[in-house]
């Protein structure tokens, strides 16, 4: 094995950020040098081998040693990071790719080359110091960590590089026999939570297959009198998963027998197609990967948002990465493949100054991440997979709340658009016939990603298993995006494409078989990373960026030479038939053999109970402030409100040339809630002006007092956002995710079950359908505090809820800056008492106590119509919907995004007579209001268009540097705009 | 009518929007999966634009551009040098031009074979950076940036520091070939360096994105703009300023 080391001698920016970034942590620490090493695990000769250093670097700014890397006599400690066997190493991937086609070599199976990072410390540094390091600069989930001093590293050398290979034990069997038919129900349980057992004892890694479910599995075997394989035991274990099944909504609950999904979701939607008639928006709905509506007579526009929450809580950068990049494979995977035009996120997070360790286990050795290392991670995962895809991601929220500290929720959806025809034929429809060959192409399988389904519907303890961890590549799969979207799609070469996410080709194969109605696979025919896996682990592997198709024999060539030219892999694993089976061999023999509607439709279903009474509020003993402009400026810089403008600037927003309202507004760039981006086509750009208005809506902080009126809360903000930005409630739609906890406790699924309610109500009362969800069960955390007592942290309930709606003239749409000095301020909608888990309450630890926010959807619907007929006339300059802190954070929003003055008295604001508490009316985060600028000379026909809604004309825009607020003639607030703008973006990540 | 010939595959993906204003300018776009360029690289020959889009080409991994650039070496180099010897237009932006310059043709200060001369370094701040930019016209000689003086167009790169010697940027002074400078530095860039053109003027390579100003509605205060102009009752502009690039290049050969 050779080593090649790149050692960057102009500009080391990465070194001088890491050197400053460990300065602030390791006073004696004088310098850090980043070295990039490449082993070379194949016989190259010295001519081959300085040929290679070149092509992996740059002779300009960097220089190149070949053999173990020797460092500076002044070095005081030397770090080799390197992968653990079997990661995803991307950069390695692309050098043996350059290597290969510079050299015009192949490698052969047991050849490799794999990345390393070196890193040379100048300075003094304790050895605890070096252990907290270690947590610092690697993940020991998929990284190996080494350290040393100058000595020792010249004592050992060689030895310290040996290549991370996967070395797996050929088996005897395909698959060994599972002996449940003579279990009995203790055996069952341990089977169910720790796995199949190996032959030396061990257990394979969670089934998460209930007793109740287990006891079914015996009886469809008991039937068929045999016992079943592993991998058969496996492959139901991934289908049934709350993960895949979502039984928890799909189950009768108390009186509602067709269970949440259909009896409130699906409802919805229902009603409102129906209720709405030609004027329906809805194109695909629930049934595919995403959900289709119309953008105009010739497109549409698919929404899709996942969750990866407890990956995400283990490698944080793996967990977002390989979360982004999934579900743009929703996108592809919608009808015959939906390109894939905006990503969107949301980071839920604990309190970043939470500094009290957790651990998961007993024995306090495994420590869990801290908030700000998952937030840094996932910010760093995001960024990777939306930039390195060329995919804008203009849109997305932080939100932090101290019960995320055991596991992050990590938010990611995809807007797809796509030809309503393609061929003459609808291009959402598809559908695998028997005969068809089944094809899965992109990355390979490996060890990495097993068992992430059922993980995922486990509650995370210290058994979560490290390889339900993977890294995402968005280069292989941008790739393959390319070769499907751009072309293959174009040419009518497959019938049927999904993605392949959790469960791999277990699932994507079983769900594509319910078309043609049965499947025969060939596991020994999907390629894999390394040698020896065994046939079960193949099967259900999620290693990531791959996609199956079910592709016409005949049509089979044309196809494999449009991926070879992508270099994209393909392979033929098998048949679409139709003899109502699931039938898997390995090297002929058959090893799984399942009746498909045992497998999709014979989990069985439980009655569940709910016992949830909303909390009577009581008032707060919080007193109103002497100072409130104090107050507004804490406000402005608390984490949930503050700018994360850091984040906005590292994510690519103006890739594909559509960027209309973008994430930061006005010079004083100010995060907004709802982004404007037209899809850049030749047909659609020259045509029209038409474009997709995205927003969001969470409010997990009004869970713990009503989940009716949480659930209420982020379906109206999600509106009201659309609106605010000139987007009309008639072409609009939802998307529901709902992120639980506990959920076989009867207090969650009541707190559940109110707000699946809440969904169905607003849903209809807006007549905004429901076109796709997901939901994620149990993110609840248990472990242990730095005493070894057990403690379990569950993330609140949360709901989020994406909207999605077209704009017929994008210069119509309305940003949330003020445009000009002497521009009138005006409020509409009525301002209640509703400081129930407001920012305001939460910020002086009172989440507890004082009346939620409710939404009157009646009212609101009138304000929202005439609001877009406002828009249509172009009556309103800028528009921002107070959200979290109220009416005062958004009028400071409205100052900081601008830079101009604002003058408001609030004497007239609309507000029941008895409300008279001026912090609560500056706080107050009630729902379905606005407030607008709007030129002096619109005044009069802007005010006879509201006539019908309370509204008040509350101040105007100046030119200079003053934002005041007073009422009955006191002044309130006074400050400037620059103090505003200080706190507003205050870094508070570092 | 021009031809422009846009190379795509293996990571670039800004060719649409691209394509899009090349199309808008007036000229006939062919889209080329650098496999197939390899395959038959006479196709060259039917063009009178190459363009490089931005991109991710080999997931940036061993350097911005440099995989690319190899894989061109390895395969192509020859018909693309016979390609800019011609009287033709050849751009890369951002992804683009760190290809050009790992290649050579950027800013190839002697019309000799082409050898590296110049790097795009990571940024300053060693992060991914996205937003708008103020940039001036500092060449005479080149083709693509005639009659524009100031214009602002949007970044996104993590690696976009030009570096060369000394000498090379005394030799890109006195052949005017810089292009494009910020006015506010935002890479750490060498002379504030946004993009050259080769001695010709004729081989343009820039970081910021003129393909993503092409609507009116991409600036960011655009919305001020048109509140002005709507209290003027003046009508809405509909083009962006990045096309005039574009719209340089077939003029060029009007």
């Amino acid at each position: 094995m050779k080593i090649i080391n790149v050692i960057t001698t102009l500009n080391d920016t990465r070194s001088k950020t890491l050197t400053s970034k460990l300065k602030t942590s390791f006073q004696k620490l004088e310098s850090a040098h980043i070295i990039d090493s490449y082993l070379i695990n194949k016989e190259f000769h010295q001519d081959h081998l300085d040929e290679i250093s070149k092509i992996l670097s740059n002779s300009i700014s960097q220089k190149t040693t070949i053999g173990t890397f020797i460092p500076p006599n002044d070095t005081s400690f030397i770090i080799v990071i390197n992968y653990l066997p079997g990661v995803t190493d991307n950069l390695a991937t692309i050098a043996k790719e350059a290597i290969r086609d510079h050299l015009k070599i192949d490698f052969q199976a047991d050849e490799s080359i794999h990345s390393t990072k070196i890193i040379l410390l100048k300075g003094i540094l304790s050895s605890e110091e070096l252990i907290s390091l270690k947590t610092q600069l690697s993940n020991p989930l998929i990284q190996k960590f080494q350290v040393f001093t100058n000595q020792q590293y010249s004592e050992k050398q060689q030895a310290i590089f040996s290549p991370p290979l996967v070395e797996i034990k050929p088996r005897k069997d395909p698959a060994d026999t599972v002996s449940i038919l003579t279990m009995s129900d203790a055996e069952l349980k341990e089977l169910g939570k720790k796995g199949i057992k190996n032959q030396d004892g061990s257990f394979r890694g969670p089934l998460s297959l209930s007793l109740q479910y287990l006891n079914t599995i015996k009886e469809y075997f008991r039937k068929t009198n045999r016992n079943p394989y592993d991998i058969e035991l496996e492959s139901i274990a991934q289908t049934w998963s709350e993960h895949c099944k979502h039984t928890i909504f799909a189950s009768p609950i108390d009186e509602i027998a067709e269970g949440l999904y259909k009896g409130y979701i699906k409802r919805a939607t229902n009603e409102i197609r129906s209720n709405k008639g030609d004027q329906d928006i809805c194109v695909s709905v629930f049934s595919d990967n995403a959900g289709g509506i119309i953008f105009d007579e010739n497109w549409i526009i698919t929404d899709k948002a996942e969750t990866h929450n407890s990956p995400s809580a283990l490698d944080p950068f793996g967990g977002a990465i390989t979360g982004i990049v999934g579900v743009n494979r929703d996108t592809i995977g919608f009808g015959k493949g939906a390109k894939p035009i905006i990503n969107k996120y949301g980071f839920c997070v604990g309190n970043l100054k939470d500094n009290e360790p957790i651990y998961r286990d007993a024995s306090l050795h495994t420590p869990t991440l801290t908030p700000p290392t998952i937030l840094n991670g996932i910010i760093a995962g995001v960024n990777e997979g939306g930039n390195c895809s060329g995919i804008p991601t203009p849109q997305g929220f932080v939100y932090f709340h101290n019960d995320y500290k055991g596991k992050p929720l990590v938010f990611v959806g995809t807007v797809g658009l796509i030809p309503r025809n393609i061929n003459s034929k609808p291009s959402w429809a598809k559908s695998a016939l028997p005969g068809d060959l089944i094809v899965v192409i992109g990355g390979r399988v490996g060890l990495d990603g097993i068992h992430g389904a059922t993980f995922s519907s486990e509650e995370l303890d210290p058994g979560s298993p490290s390889t339900a961890v993977q890294i995402g590549d968005p280069y292989i799969q941008k790739k393959l995006s390319d070769a499907l979207i751009k072309e293959a799609r174009d040419l009518d070469l497959y019938n049927s494409i999904t993605d392949n996410g959790a469960g791999g080709i277990s699932c994507s194969v079983a769900e594509m078989a319910k078309e043609s109605y049965g499947c025969y696979v060939e596991l020994d025919k999907v390629p894999t990373k390394y040698p020896n896996l065994a046939p079960w682990e193949i099967w259900i592997s999620e290693s990531q960026e791959r996609m199956t198709l079910a592709i016409p024999p005949e049509k089979y060539s044309q196809f494999l030479e449009i991926m070879e030219k992508h270099e994209v892999e393909s392979a033929i694993i098998g048949k679409f038939t139709d003899s109502g089976k699931c039938q898997v061999s390995f090297n002929k023999q058959i090893i799984l053999d399942l009746e498909l509607d045992f497998l999709h439709d014979g989990v069985p279903l439980n009655h569940l109970q709910t016992d949830y009474t909303p909390k009577t509020p009581s008032p707060t003993q919080i007193l109103a402030p002497e100072n409130i402009t104090d107050e507004l400026l804490t406000l402005l810089q608390s984490p949930n409100i503050a700018s994360y403008k850091f984040i906005s600037r590292q994510y690519d927003h103006n890739v594909q040339g559509g960027s209309i309202i973008k994430p930061l507004q006005g010079p004083g760039e100010v995060n907004t809630d709802t982004t404007v981006t037209q899809p850049l086509t030749p047909e659609i750009s020259q045509q029209s002006k038409r474009a997709i208005i995205c927003s969001q809506g969470i409010n997990p902080h009004y869970s713990a007092l009503n989940t009716y009126h949480m659930a209420a809360a982020a379906i109206d903000t999600a509106i009201r956002n659309i609106i605010s930005a000139g987007g009309p409630l008639s072409h609009l739609a939802l998307m529901d995710n709902f992120c639980w906890c506990s959920a076989t406790e009867p207090y969650r699924l009541g707190q559940l079950k109110e707000s699946a309610k809440a969904c169905y109500e607003y849903a209809v009362a807006y007549g905004t359908p429901f076109i796709s969800g997901k939901d994620s069960m149990f993110n609840d955390f248990n472990g242990y505090d730095k005493n070894g007592e057990p403690i379990k942290i569950s993330a609140p309930p949360t709901l989020l809820i994406s909207s999605i709606g077209v704009i017929k003239d994008y210069t119509k749409s309305i940003s949330i800056d003020p445009k000009l000095p002497g521009d009138l301020l005006y409020i509409l909608g009525e301002t209640l008492p509703e400081m129930g888990g407001s920012q305001y309450l939460v910020n002086k630890n009172d989440d507890q106590n004082e009346h939620v926010p409710k939404v009157n959807a009646s009212t609101a619907t009138t304000l929202y119509n005439l609001f877009t007929a406002a828009a249509e006339k172009r009556l309103i300059a800028s528009s921002i919907s107070p959200n979290l802190g109220g009416l005062a954070i958004a009028l400071a929003k409205k100052s900081i995004s601008s830079q101009f003055g604002i003058e408001i008295d609030l004497t007239n604001i609309p507000r029941p007579t008895d409300f008279q508490r001026l912090d609560f009316i500056l706080f107050s985060e009630t729902h379905s209001r606005f407030i607008v600028s709007i030129a002096p000379e619109n005044k009069e026909a802007f005010e006879k268009h509201f006539q019908q809604v309370p509204f008040a004309h509350i101040g105007h825009i100046t030119s200079d540097n003053n934002f005041t607020i007073s009422h009955a003639g006191a002044s309130i607030i006074k400050t400037t705009v620059d103090e505003l703008t200080k706190n507003y973006h205050k870094p508070y990540l570092t | 009518m021009i031809k422009t010939l846009i190379i795509t595959g293996l990571g670039i993906n800004s060719e649409e929007e691209t394509a899009f204003c090349f199309q808008r300018a007036g000229s006939e776009i062919s889209f080329v999966h650098i496999n197939d360029l390899i395959q038959n690289h006479k196709i060259l020959d039917q063009h009178q634009i190459l363009a490089f889009p931005g991109g991710f080409s080999y997931g940036d991994h061993t350097g911005s551009g440099n995989a690319f650039a190899n894989k061109i070496k390895n395969h192509l180099l020859e018909p693309i040098i016979k390609f800019a010897d011609q009287d033709k237009l050849i751009i890369g932006i951002c992804n683009g031009f760190q290809i050009l310059t790992n290649l050579g043709l950027l800013p190839r200060t002697e019309s000799n074979h082409p050898s590296r001369e110049a790097v795009l370094m990571p940024n300053e701040s060693a992060t991914f950076q996205c937003h708008w930019t103020d940039l001036k016209i500092s060449s005479q000689k080149c083709v693509w940036t005639k009659d524009i003086n100031e214009i602002e167009l949007p970044i996104a790169h993590g690696e976009g520091n030009f570096y060369c010697s000394p000498a090379t940027l005394k030799t890109l002074i006195s052949n005017d070939q810089i292009a494009l400078q910020y006015k506010n530095n935002p890479n750490g860039s060498l002379h504030d360096i946004a993009g050259i053109c080769d001695p010709t003027g004729k081989i343009f390579g820039l970081m910021p994105h003129p393909e993503r100003f092409n609507s009116f509605a991409n600036h960011p205060n655009w919305q001020t703009k048109k509140e002005v102009l709507v209290r003027q009752k003046q009508p809405i502009p509909e083009i962006g300023d990045g096309q005039k690039i574009f719209d340089n290049a077939i003029n060029y050969f009007q």
